[in-house]
């Protein structure tokens, strides 16, 4: 896709590339085997900038767009798809809605925060009895004074116990169901958070996924993201930039099976020839590098409306769904090529195969995707 | 303080060098070119400096090579040094490391460096003849293998060790003077996103080989000593075997295969 890009975008994906490459990659097997959070690695990332990259420069970002944010984030995954999910949740789920629906207060107070990496972001939607149906939130938030007062339980909170800031959509009105929802920015530091149960997991190991429980939880008036009762569309704008996110997840564990297909069946030989020579073989690659350029292109493309303003919504339900299947299906051919050996922790491709599950459940089902986008397409006939 | 840093933009090391058809020069299509490793040691040995010394220190990278190595220069701008510049004719083509040091001694002279740094060799040819020889024709003393770099308080003498068979050794030395950096001098920083951007704004000078003062003859091949004939490949390596099966049966295929093919044991 090189040729799609401009010098400094190119420059971006380099720089991006490297640190993959030199300090993320040599610890990714590791940090998987340990469950461990690399904390170390994150302050890499927030030095050089990359846990800013949607922030105005004025506020210590890189003042970039989705489009560069994709490009950083496909080179991250592809060495370790759990610091890509940490990042990524950072950028684009948690600086993101601060930046385009809070005040400017909010903003000066927050953001700089988040850009040096001071503060991890995290995203706090996800309730016991509110997945796909997110509106179905019971959270509640109740006025005092100047305060809100939170209590609930949040699931499935990426980068829960290490984040400072999170992002919490509670119910601030039981009358209307998505009209009765408001997005708050809480601090980790308010009486009241305590992180629960930490989830284990099939794959994306190296990033920890908790509970977050909210018991008389006391937030400034102030920290209301946009309006009262405008939450569930913050929710929504938001996770459109979080299906690219994730559509880039995709496309860099995606690319890392290719690598690993193609180089193991080249080293590999039976019969007296690497097992690339086999025809079989051939097909599978070819295939897996289609399908990974063709999913490269429509999520470039959704970043790039993004980017300007436009309406991205299909696009990115769109992009996040032939992605995350792309990459399950190359997950699980990559791990094929590699036969048995493909089996053992000796090979990334278990790793690939465990952490590419997700991105077919998380930031919407694949089912929840088709809706969207059937939902789009219809409204385009229906005059 | 200025400073100054020789660069060469050369072939990544993870590249697939092939050798063209007249065995006189490698492939150059397809190549990913990087700075060569042991020249990042010299930047950031510089850039460590700079900001040690502050007031109005400079850091200037200059190299001599093709259009392509303005990627080169710019990487290094990103690091933090302030201004690049390019030695970039036609003229150079062909030559060798003397006719380079002449280049690049023309282009050092004016500026007056108090310090100059250099990796200590470039990994495509592995010369290291070019720092030294323009420390020559710059009248200036040299240390090469530099793994420990200390300025003297009074910023006109430098302390370092070097690297010396079965030991090290520690030098003394008068400013200006030009070091070649060994590995384990420091760990080169990689350019932040921030640095990056700023690069854009830095300057890179370019100057041919009229601009240095020399003529046809003292570049190119008619400038140079030695003149390069042929380059031939090294023995090929086979593809890696891997030996399945119980282990017993295993063992002792390999063993079979270490003494009959291998010819190890």
């Amino acid at each position: 896709m090189l040729h799609l890009l401009n010098d400094e975008e190119r420059r971006l994906q380099q720089a991006a590339r490297e640190f993959a490459d030199r300090d993320i990659a040599p610890q990714a097997d590791a940090m998987s085997r340990e469950g461990r959070f690399p904390a170390a690695l994150l302050r890499r990332a927030a030095e050089l900038g990359f846990l800013g990259m949607l922030v105005p420069k004025e506020l210590g970002g890189q003042g970039q767009g989705n489009f560069a944010l994709a490009l950083v984030l496909e080179e991250i995954n592809r060495a370790c798809a759990s610091v890509g999910v940490t990042v990524s949740v950072h950028n684009s789920l948690a600086t993101s809605p601060i930046l385009r629906f809070g005040s400017e207060a909010l903003r000066r107070k927050y953001l700089p925060l988040l850009a040096r990496g001071e503060q991890l972001g995290a995203y706090c939607l996800t309730e016991p009895q509110a997945g796909s149906d997110a509106a179905a939130l019971v959270t509640a938030a109740v006025r005092d004074g100047d305060t809100y007062v939170l209590n609930g339980t949040k699931l499935f909170v990426t980068t829960g116990a290490e984040a400072g800031l999170y992002i919490v959509f509670a119910r601030t009105d039981t009358a209307h169901k998505t009209r009765g929802i408001t997005a708050f920015v809480v601090e980790r530091a308010s009486p009241g958070v305590s992180v629960g149960k930490v989830e284990v997991k099939l794959g994306l190991r190296a990033s920890h996924t908790v509970e977050i429980l909210l018991q008389d939880c006391r937030v400034p008036a102030a920290n209301v993201l946009g309006e009262v009762g405008e939450g569930f569309k913050i929710a929504m704008h938001t996770l459109d930039g979080g299906r690219i996110g994730i559509a880039t997840q995709s496309l860099g564990i995606a690319q890392a099976c290719l690598d690993a297909a193609a180089r193991f069946a080249l080293a590999r030989e039976q019969g007296g020839e690497p097992v690339a020579r086999s025809q079989i073989v051939e097909q599978k690659l070819a295939v897996m590098a289609t399908e990974i350029e063709a999913a490269r292109l429509l999520t470039y493309s959704a970043a790039r409306l993004r980017d300007q303003g436009q309406p991205c919504a299909k696009e990115a339900s769109m992009a996040k769904l032939f992605a995350s299947q792309t990459c399950n299906r190359a997950a699980r051919e990559a791990l094929q090529v590699h036969g048995t050996y493909g089996y053992l922790e000796d090979f990334p491709a278990e790793r690939f195969f465990r952490d590419a599950r997700v991105t077919e459940l998380y930031e919407g089902t694949t089912e929840i995707q088709k809706m969207v986008i059937a939902r789009h397409v219809l409204k385009q006939y229906a005059g | 303080m200025k400073i100054g840093v020789l660069i060469k933009q050369v072939p990544d090391t993870e590249s697939k060098i092939r050798i063209g058809p007249d065995g006189s020069d490698i492939v150059r299509e397809g190549i990913k070119y990087v700075m060569n490793p042991y020249d990042e040691y010299a930047v950031e040995q510089a850039l460590q400096i700079k900001e040690k010394v502050g007031g109005d220190s400079t850091v200037t990278v200059v190299s001599l090579g093709p259009a392509s190595v303005g990627e080169t220069l710019r990487t290094a701008l990103a690091m933090g040094a302030d201004r690049g510049v390019h030695l970039k004719d036609d003229l150079f083509a062909g030559q060798d490391a003397l006719a380079t040091a002449r280049a690049l001694s023309a282009a050092l002279e004016p500026e007056g460096f108090d310090l100059l740094f250099a990796g200590k060799m470039a990994i495509d040819d592995n010369a290291a003849a070019v720092p030294t020889a323009v420390a020559e024709m710059l009248g200036m003393p040299h240390v090469n293998l530099v793994f420990g770099f200390t300025l003297g308080d009074d910023q006109r003498s430098a302390t370092v060790r070097r690297r010396i068979d079965g030991g090290e050794e520690v030098v003394e030395c008068a400013l200006p003077a030009l070091f070649t950096c060994e590995k384990g001098l420091n760990e080169p920083r990689y350019a932040s996103l921030t640095g990056i951007m700023k690069a854009k704004k830095k300057p890179i000078e370019e100057k041919n080989a009229a601009a240095l003062g020399l003529g046809p003859e003292q570049v190119g091949p008619d400038g140079s000593g030695a003149r390069r004939t042929r380059i031939l490949p090294l023995a090929e390596r086979g593809a890696c075997k891997f030996i399945d099966g119980e282990p017993r049966e295993a063992v002792r295929q390999l063993v079979q295969l270490l003494r009959g093919e291998a010819k190890v044991i």
